[in-house]
């Protein structure tokens, strides 16, 4: 059952991640990408973290993907102002995309033989735990992460007013 | 084996039921919202209202219905075809999820069988209603896209704008009950409000600003600017006629039924009343004293739009981020005090 329902989520998942990359129309990239992130917040699901299959849901698709669209809505993009590259661009991305598909399964394949050893806590995705874990083992990585957050922050209010004086 | 299957298919056909309930008693609530605007809106006028349909215009919601449906379907040209249908949808899906998490009652008793008045209770409850509810601007803003219609695009993106900007202090406001409740399951909130507990008591201004994003977030008046007639037509539905209009509409209703029932159950006991004990007549009493609170706040958001005039643009941004926003933190920084200074 939960094989089934994984492979069904997989599936999909591969799916629309290759309609983001392949529709010529934007808005609908941005729309199949929404599609991806509901199917990886079920795969969270299944793993048992359900307070990160929902904030997964609440920031990606809920907020970061509007103002995805709100942009390229904005913007109106479309065949006619796009603009036209030369094959030797793709030719680059290609080549660039294929060399990142090297190192990533050289990566995986490395963390595959890690991860047999380790026992997995089916219990740790739970809202509870999560928490006691992030407050009490992780708690500097966890406030280094919000002051990053807040330096973005103020880096954009800083981007946003130009003639911000200083 | 046989009795674990029986027993299994039972909570199934249990769960079945009450979902098919409550989808219907959803729309049979936003059916008849749309009636009770329109009296509310002739009372406070000093009109009638609608009273040709049925004793009393009763039956007016069925003659609109039948009218939405009869009316042709229309799909302008150069729009997208397939998003332009399947806006509605979305928009009246996401509405209707919510329900799901919402604890109706204790347990009812039903021929010698104990019922769970709540579809699932899981854990992070008041996060699932988040989540749906910052996901119903999809269908806003996908309609508004696909109709190829600069008035459709204009309130789609008035939409997303206003309903980002107010998702932040809602979910602020949220935070702090949870830190005072300390749990994110409604059903524990509702459980811990027993009596005259409310958490209203504890969170006044919390309350006051989740209500205000509540309205920002059912896009009705004061902040109906996604659908602003005056500068739009109609806004993101302008392209729209026929039932897909009437998903449109209709959802509204459920997101306002929807929202007055999660008001009344994060901050006003949910189906506790004082020296009213849930379990009375069955079970039944719990579902009756929840219903009287919601429709009292759909009363409320009825009589909001028909007395206060709509925001200009710039008003609505400057609330929503430098008003409720501080606000709400504030709350969280008094509430968090308040559970230090209480705890030790």
């Amino acid at each position: 059952m939960t094989l089934a329902i994984f492979l069904t989520l997989a599936v999909i998942a591969v799916i629309t991640a290759l309609l983001v990359v392949l529709s010529r129309n934007p808005v609908h990239s941005v729309l199949y990408l929404i599609l991806t992130f509901f199917t990886i917040a079920g795969l969270y699901i299944l793993l048992n973290a359900q307070f990160l299959a929902v904030v997964h849901i609440i920031v990606y698709s809920g907020a970061i993907m509007v103002l995805f669209l709100f942009v390229m809505m904005l913007l109106n993009l479309n065949k006619d102002t796009e603009p036209q590259k030369s094959n030797l661009w793709k030719i680059g991305g290609a080549v660039a995309a294929g060399m990142l598909l090297v190192t990533l399964v050289g990566a995986m394949r490395g963390g595959i033989e890690l991860q047999a050893a380790a026992q997995p806590n089916s219990q740790v995705g739970l809202v509870e735990n999560l928490g006691k874990v992030l407050f009490t083992d992780f708690v500097v990585p966890f406030e280094i992460a919000g002051i990053l957050f807040l330096a973005a922050m103020v880096g954009a209010v800083l981007v946003g007013k130009r003639d911000l004086k200083l | 084996m046989s009795v674990l299957l029986f027993l299994f298919l039972g909570a199934l056909l249990q769960k079945f039921g009450l979902v098919a309930v409550l989808f219907l008693v959803t729309l049979g609530i936003a059916a008849y919202s749309t009636y009770g605007e329109r009296k509310v809106a002739a009372f406070l006028q000093d009109r009638v209202g609608p009273d040709r349909a049925g004793p009393f215009g009763l039956l007016q919601p069925i003659a609109d219905g039948v009218k939405m449906f009869m009316k042709e379907d229309f799909i302008p040209q150069g729009s997208e075809k397939w998003l332009f249908i399947l806006a509605p949808g979305i928009f009246i899906f996401v509405a209707l999820m919510t329900g799901a998490v919402i604890p109706w009652g204790t347990t009812l008793t039903l021929f010698g069988a104990n019922i769970d008045l709540q579809v699932t209770d899981i854990n992070i409850g008041i996060l699932y209603i988040l989540g749906f509810t910052s996901l119903g601007v999809y269908g806003i803003m996908i309609g508004g896209w696909a109709s190829n219609n600069k008035y459709s695009l204009y309130g789609a993106i008035r939409a997303s704008s206003q309903m980002i900007s107010y998702e932040l202090a809602m979910g602020l406001s949220v935070i702090a009950v949870v830190m005072l409740t300390g749990t994110l399951s409604l059903r524990t909130m509702a459980e811990m409000q027993s009596g005259f507990n409310w958490t209203v008591i504890y969170q006044p201004l919390g309350f006051l600003i989740f209500f205000i994003c509540a309205l920002a977030e059912c896009n009705r008046a004061p902040f109906d600017l996604p659908e602003c007639e005056t500068e739009l037509v109609g806004g993101f539905h302008t392209e729209y006629s026929s039932m897909k209009l009437g998903f449109y509409l209709f959802a509204e209703y459920i997101n306002m039924f929807i929202s007055s029932a999660v008001i009344a159950t994060v901050y006003f006991g949910g189906y506790n009343f004082p020296f009213v004990d849930p379990a009375w007549l069955g079970g039944l009493m719990g579902p009756v004293v929840l219903f009287a609170k919601i429709f009292f706040f759909i009363f409320v958001f009825m009589w909001i739009r028909w007395t206060l005039p709509r925001f200009r643009y710039d008003q609505l941004m400057h609330l929503g981020w430098k008003v409720l926003i501080p606000l709400a933190i504030l709350n969280m920084l008094l509430t968090g005090a308040g559970v230090l200074w209480f705890e030790s």
